[in-house]
């Protein structure tokens, strides 16, 4: 449904996005993730064709967004970032603009505007002029535009900012719902909601994806990732870690806490986590331990965020 | 079209819900009066016409269609509407002519308001009304004109105020450009093809041959010229500003 071939923009001398291409397919959530000022959103404003690229070609089902806007702008429905709406308007005033925009009339117009009321909770503010609304409703008018006319393509900046712990989980429900009927592109900085919404993630730095994959193979390039972490209740950590050492396929060992006693081995390279899983069980029944807990680290995305993006910030500081 | 009509149904619903527009309605309205039945010395110059109430028109557009207009674009980049607006299937055109006719309609609104005032030198006297109605006309035009001018001075910037100011000033020197006094400045060195330009450029000339009466088409051709200008250089700035 998208597709993004090269994607550069330049702003003045200053590059905010620099060769950027994927694809997104009906069924699929990608998940955009980066720091502040990565070109997170100048990339979703050339996508839904509101700035144009300098260089690089969109396509949306087909359609060119430069070549052939408004056709492809049909089929995009769009939160830009911090949820603008008209203040002078009320709720319903705003959806019905908004609707007609989308070229719905009469019934269908009235009928989209309920469902997109429903959908974003909105029955109580109705009648409400957008100024006077908290800021968490006032982004649920905006969202609530962005699926009125129930879109094939749909392009979320920061769809969950500002929102509370509740309110954002219910927009994360509800991407996930429509995720598997639509093509969705969210942006965010909140790494949960990577892992708890997106079939697949791209990491931008700096203009660049610097990684691409689905949550789970992101996490997989941590550090941790293929640790086993082994708990016990109590025990002394120096003989544990020793004999935990001991393990066939272990490179190192670190103690992450005492009482109740956290263990973790590093599996050498090559060597499989599941093998020292096992040995680690074996090795807790033989020696009696009090054990807690036996898992192998999944790997965390904000460490593997960290090592990505950060370095190079740093770098820049330093220069 | 359909959009077009969207949009400035939108434009003309946000100045309802703001004072804005009945602050400017009522005061063309008594400023119209005050001027008319005041300075204009309607009474004692024994005729019954509407010259005095049409004379101060190019003025009293001169704050009242920048307050108008002043909000037209400024607002849409300031709240971060324009986004959500030009993300739309509709093209930049259908927006800033959408916008454009809803805040001229309010001006003709306020000149349609005015009735009461024809009516009044109707019943006083034997007046020209074909001459009042070319004057209705051109004023509606002129005030187009205006409006226009607004509309590529709000693009320019978020600030309203900005807006406001670099409005008026572009009229006032459109407005100022015809009168003897102006050109008398450039008399002594411009060439009479210049000066001529120079004339030929002012709404003050435009309008005063059409306040006689004869709607000529080059006046019209004027006013709807330099509103075409100016709502080609709001969509440029427009699309410069996307293009960053
Ligand atoms: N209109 C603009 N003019 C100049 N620079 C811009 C403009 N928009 C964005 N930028 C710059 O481009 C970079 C990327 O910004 P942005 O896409 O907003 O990042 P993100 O959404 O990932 O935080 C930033 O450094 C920002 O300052
Ligand atoms: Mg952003």
């Amino acid at each position: 449904m998208i597709q993004v071939r090269d994607l550069k923009k330049n702003f003045g001398p200053k590059t905010a996005v620099n060769g950027i291409t994927f694809t997104v397919e009906r069924g699929e959530v990608l998940g955009f993730l980066g720091p502040n000022g990565a070109g997170k959103s100048t990339t979703m404003r050339m996508i839904t064709g509101f700035i144009p690229p300098s260089e690089g070609a969109i396509s949306i089902g087909g359609h060119d967004i430069v070549e052939n806007p408004l056709p492809a702008k049909r089929l995009i429905g769009y939160l830009p970032e911090n949820a603008p709406s008209y203040s002078d308007m009320s709720v319903s005033g705003f959806l019905h603009f908004t609707a007609e925009l989308r070229g719905l009339r009469g019934d269908a117009k009235k009928k989209a505007v309920h469902r997109a009321v429903e959908m974003c909770f909105l029955e109580n503010v109705l009648h409400q002029s957008v100024e006077t609304l908290s800021k968490g409703y006032r982004h649920r008018t905006c969202f609530a535009q962005s699926i009125i006319h129930d879109p094939e393509v749909l392009v979320l900046d920061e769809p969950t900012d500002g929102l509370d712990p509740n309110q954002k989980h219910e927009v994360r429900t509800l991407i996930r719902q429509m995720g598997e009927k639509k093509a969705i592109i969210f942006s965010t900085h909140i790494l949960e909601e990577v892992e708890a919404v997106c079939s697949r993630a791209v990491i931008i730095d700096r203009g660049r994806i610097v990684a691409n994959g689905t949550p789970r193979d992101l996490k997989m390039r941590s550090e941790q990732a293929g640790a086993v972490t082994i708990g016990l209740v109590d025990g002394n950590g120096e003989d544990v870690a020793a004999k935990v050492r001991q393990v066939a396929g272990v490179e190192r060992v670190t103690v992450l806490g005492e009482r109740p006693l956290r263990v973790r081995a590093f599996p050498k390279k090559n060597s499989g986590s599941d093998d020292i899983a096992r040995a680690l069980a074996e090795l807790a029944k033989k020696e009696g331990w009090p054990l807690q807990e036996l898992h192998v680290e999944e790997g965390r995305l904000d460490e593997v965020f960290r090592s990505i993006t950060l370095p190079d910030t740093k770098k820049e500081e330093s220069k | 079209m359909s959009n077009i009509l969207t949009i400035a149904k939108r434009e003309l619903r946000g100045y309802f819900a703001s004072p804005i527009a009945y602050v400017v309605i009522v005061v063309f309205l008594l400023l119209s009066g005050i001027c008319t039945f005041k300075f204009g010395r309607l009474f004692s110059n024994g005729q019954a016409d509407l010259y005095w109430f049409f004379f101060w028109h190019p003025f009293l557009y001169l704050l009242l269609c920048p307050a108008l207009s002043m909000r037209m674009w400024s607002d849409e980049r300031r709240m971060g509407t324009m986004e959500l607006l030009l993300t739309m299937p509709i093209t930049p055109w259908q927006a800033i002519i959408g916008k454009f006719l809803a805040t001229w309609l309010i001006v003709g609104i306020s000149l349609l308001l005015t009735f009461p005032i024809w009516i009044t030198i109707n019943y006083l006297g034997n007046a020209d009304n074909g001459v009042i109605v070319a004057s209705y006309i051109g004023s509606f035009l002129m005030a187009g004109l205006y409006v226009a001018v607004g509309a590529m001075t709000s693009a320019i910037t978020r600030n309203q105020v900005v807006s406001f100011v670099v409005s008026l000033v572009i009229l006032l020197l459109l407005v100022m450009c015809g009168w003897p006094t102006v050109t008398d400045l450039f008399v002594s060195w411009a060439p009479p093809p210049l000066l001529d330009a120079i004339a030929g450029c002012s709404i003050w000339t435009h309008f005063e041959s059409i306040q006689k009466g004869v709607l000529d088409s080059r006046d019209i051709l004027y006013f709807v010229s330099v509103m075409a200008f100016c709502l080609f250089t709001t969509s440029t700035i427009i699309r410069a500003h996307r293009a960053g």
